[in-house]
């Protein structure tokens, strides 16, 4: 198999397979998660607090007081990281154009330059955070497979994505299609490990708030 | 080619060209074979040596059109090429004698040039049925083993020969494989594109002539020099990939002011070939100067590769249908697995019993 | 096939000017000369143009009758020199861009001078019986 038949196959019978697994496991753990249901809460509220749920979205988006300066990296690696990696998603063209591809959405990209500036910073916050959770005793013990899996899926695509731009090591074609295929894989993995937040972390987020200002602790 | 034939210098010096003259060939001949000129020196001593090489070219499952481009050659023109630099014993479109006067010219060659003579090949081999395609009643399998076994090394020209090209194409009724399929025995050179350059094919025979031996050739049996870069990195138009400027479509703004066509489906990144530089028609143009993306001729199966006008990141297939079908199907799995949980809730609940403290009491 | 290339500006008429400004250094530097094969760079239509424009007309002109005509130009710039060599059918074969004192081409070859040499010494013999040179 030739490195062109590797992309053609990524990019035809591959990516169908991936976005099918991915779209069923995303709908089958929505279902899962809202069909669980909850007991109802008999309790009268502490605190009259709408909207509890909605401004927690937004608080638990940004770090607690102080807690930038005492866990640097995990913080600032994090919003790096995702940044870095939302702006290489969604702004570098040839990604548009998949998009457009399936949907028919498309809107303006960045120039490479950028893209490679967003890349490179989303692969050192990601190295960055992996070296402070094996470093850090408490992170460590904390951590567990999926944690790395999760690391490892994440990394690939921006890795192989910056060497096949760059055509460093490999040759551009092979390092596309292996760049598909850890996309592939992401999405195949996407919906039953932690990286399920992509989906739900707005969802959790707004629950946990609205649960607590029932509680009295509105945020 | 016995040894008192004259050295290819020997035949331009006895043309009345002068040193200077056959400097300036060098010249031409380094740019032709994409090598640096600082090489120019070297190539001056080895054709001072060097003498016309025996040129067996055997066409199968083809089209003509590599032969066509072969003659499009400027430099060396083909008749300069054939008068001067190689001996072409065998061609079935450019040679005078047909039928048996024809075979019999090839058998001689091969019988005086044995060990020593090129082998070109354009065109695919059938494997299915023999009858598929035969030269003289012999099938093309018999004919390229029997005249590659006495052969110094085997050209492929043409992406037919290469990778078995558009006869290869699914579903492939004639059972189409490369020369590389064949031959094992010999050093096999790949010139794929449909058809590759002129200059390239003549550049490759060239570098024959010139160091009797093939240039370095990549994974894929290409010579590096010509197919090492992709046309994307060697792209005049690269920089405004680089800049994010691409044409929408084939007659708006951008595509007017020669904007990147990789959104029109250009398939120059994945494509290896000397286009973007070396060009076509003497260095005129080539497609992507006149406003057309890049079709990967020259690449292994090409023609199963997918649409021409899709963009290289956009999907091969539509999808939507299967993800949708993924979706229902997952949604209904959740939902089946959601009506579960509650009912095992449901009946969690059911069997609870309640416990009094007289209850504990007398459990005691 | 006509371009349809209306020349937009691609800026790869640049990096080569300033390989030539580097050439020119090393020129005066070591005497080492250089040559770019132009035919194995990336050049749109509006590089060519731009490449060419900024390189001038300089105070030397020559053509080599050597198989084909071959132009040798001096740029504006002294010792950047553009050579363009053509078959006898006129067709471009190849183009270079030589920094030198003078570029190779134009001087005479050792066995060139060595054939004349010997053809003119041939040419005087008769004379030298006592006879006219024609």
């Amino acid at each position: 198999m030739t490195a062109l038949e590797l992309l053609t196959w990524a990019r035809g019978p591959g990516l169908s397979i991936a976005l099918a697994v991915c779209a069923f496991g995303i709908l089958l753990r929505l279902f899962e998660i809202f069909g669980l249901g909850r007991k109802a809460d008999l309790s009268r509220p502490r605190d009259h607090s709408p909207g509890s749920g909605w401004r927690t979205i937004v608080s638990r988006s940004l770090p607690p007081p102080g807690m930038v300066k005492q866990a640097p990296v995990t913080y600032i690696g994090g919003y790096v990281f995702h940044l870095g990696f939302a702006i290489t998603l969604f702004f570098f063209v040839p990604h548009i154009e998949l998009v457009r591809g399936l949907t028919g959405l498309s809107w303006p990209g960045l120039p490479t330059q950028l893209i490679d500036i967003a890349a490179v910073a989303g692969l050192l916050a990601l190295i960055a955070v992996l070296a402070s959770r094996l470093s850090n005793p408490v992170k460590r013990f904390l951590s567990g497979f999926q944690d790395y899996l999760a690391w490892l899926l994440t990394f690939l695509p921006l890795a192989t994505g910056y060497l096949a731009f760059h055509h460093l090591l490999i040759d551009y074609t092979l390092a596309l299609a292996l760049h598909v295929l850890s996309v592939e894989l992401l999405l195949v993995a996407l919906p039953f490990t932690k990286l399920f937040h992509t989906v739900s972390v707005f969802v959790s987020r707004w629950y946990n708030g609205d649960i607590f200002g029932r509680k009295g602790v509105a945020s | 080619m016995a040894f008192d034939e004259p050295t290819i210098a020997e035949i331009l010096r006895r043309q009345g060209i002068s040193r200077r003259g056959f400097l300036k060939f060098c010249a031409t001949t380094a740019s032709l074979m994409a090598l640096p000129p600082s090489m120019v020196p070297a190539i001056a001593a080895a054709l001072e040596k060097a003498r016309r090489p025996s040129v067996i070219w055997l066409s199968f499952q083809e089209c003509t059109g590599c032969t066509e481009s072969l003659t499009r050659s400027h430099t060396p023109s083909i008749e300069g090429l054939i008068l001067e630099q190689i001996s072409l014993d065998y061609h079935h479109t450019l040679q005078a004698a047909s039928g048996e006067a024809a075979e019999a010219a090839r058998e001689a060659a091969m019988r005086e040039n044995h060990g020593k003579y090129l082998l070109v090949v354009d065109g695919s081999i059938p494997m299915g049925n023999a009858g598929y395609s035969t030269i003289a009643g012999v099938s093309n399998l018999d004919m390229l083993k029997e005249t590659a076994a006495g052969a110094a090394a085997v050209i492929a020209v043409g992406s037919c020969a290469a990778y078995g090209g558009l006869p290869a194409a699914l579903p492939n009724p004639t059972g189409a494989v490369p020369v590389s399929a064949i031959i094992k025995d010999k050093p096999v050179m790949n010139v794929p594109g449909c058809p590759p350059i002129p200059v390239v094919i003549t550049g490759v025979l060239a570098h024959f002539l010139t160091f009797a031996a093939l240039p370095e050739l990549d994974d894929h049996g290409r010579p590096k020099v010509f197919y090492g870069e992709s046309i994307h990195d060697r792209c005049y138009r690269r920089p405004f990939y680089d800049q994010g400027k691409f044409a929408e479509t084939f007659d708006d703004e951008g595509a007017r002011k020669g904007w990147c066509l990789f959104k029109l489906g250009c398939k120059g990144p994945v494509t290896y070939n000397a286009c973007a530089t070396t060009k076509w028609n003497q260095g005129v143009s080539f497609p992507i100067q006149s406003g057309h993306g890049c079709i990967g001729c020259s690449e292994p199966g090409f023609w199963d590769m997918g649409p021409l006008y899709k963009p290289l990141s956009m999907p091969i297939a539509p999808v939507q249908m299967m993800v949708g079908a993924a979706a229902a199907g997952g949604a209904i799995a959740g939902a089946a697995m959601a009506m579960r949980n509650r009912a095992a809730k449901k009946s969690a609940q059911a069997a609870h019993q309640k416990v009094t403290v007289e209850d504990l009491e007398k459990a005691k | 096939m006509p371009s349809t290339d209306t020349g937009a500006e691609h800026g790869n008429a640049l990096p080569i000017l300033n390989e030539i400004r580097h050439a020119l250094a090393r020129l005066i530097e070591s005497g080492e000369t250089t040559v770019i094969d132009l035919g194995a760079l990336p050049l749109g239509p509006q590089d060519e143009a731009e490449l060419f424009a900024a390189l001038g007309e300089g105070e030397v002109e020559a053509t080599i009758h050597a198989g084909g005509p071959s132009s040798v130009r001096e740029t504006a710039f002294h010792g950047v020199w553009l050579l363009t060599h053509r078959n006898e059918a006129g067709e471009t074969l190849a183009r270079f861009i030589e920094v030198a004192f003078v570029p190779e081409l134009l001087m005479s070859q050792a066995e060139d001078v060595a054939d004349s040499a010997a053809a003119l010494a041939k040419k005087l013999k008769p004379a030298q019986n006592g006879r006219t040179l024609k």
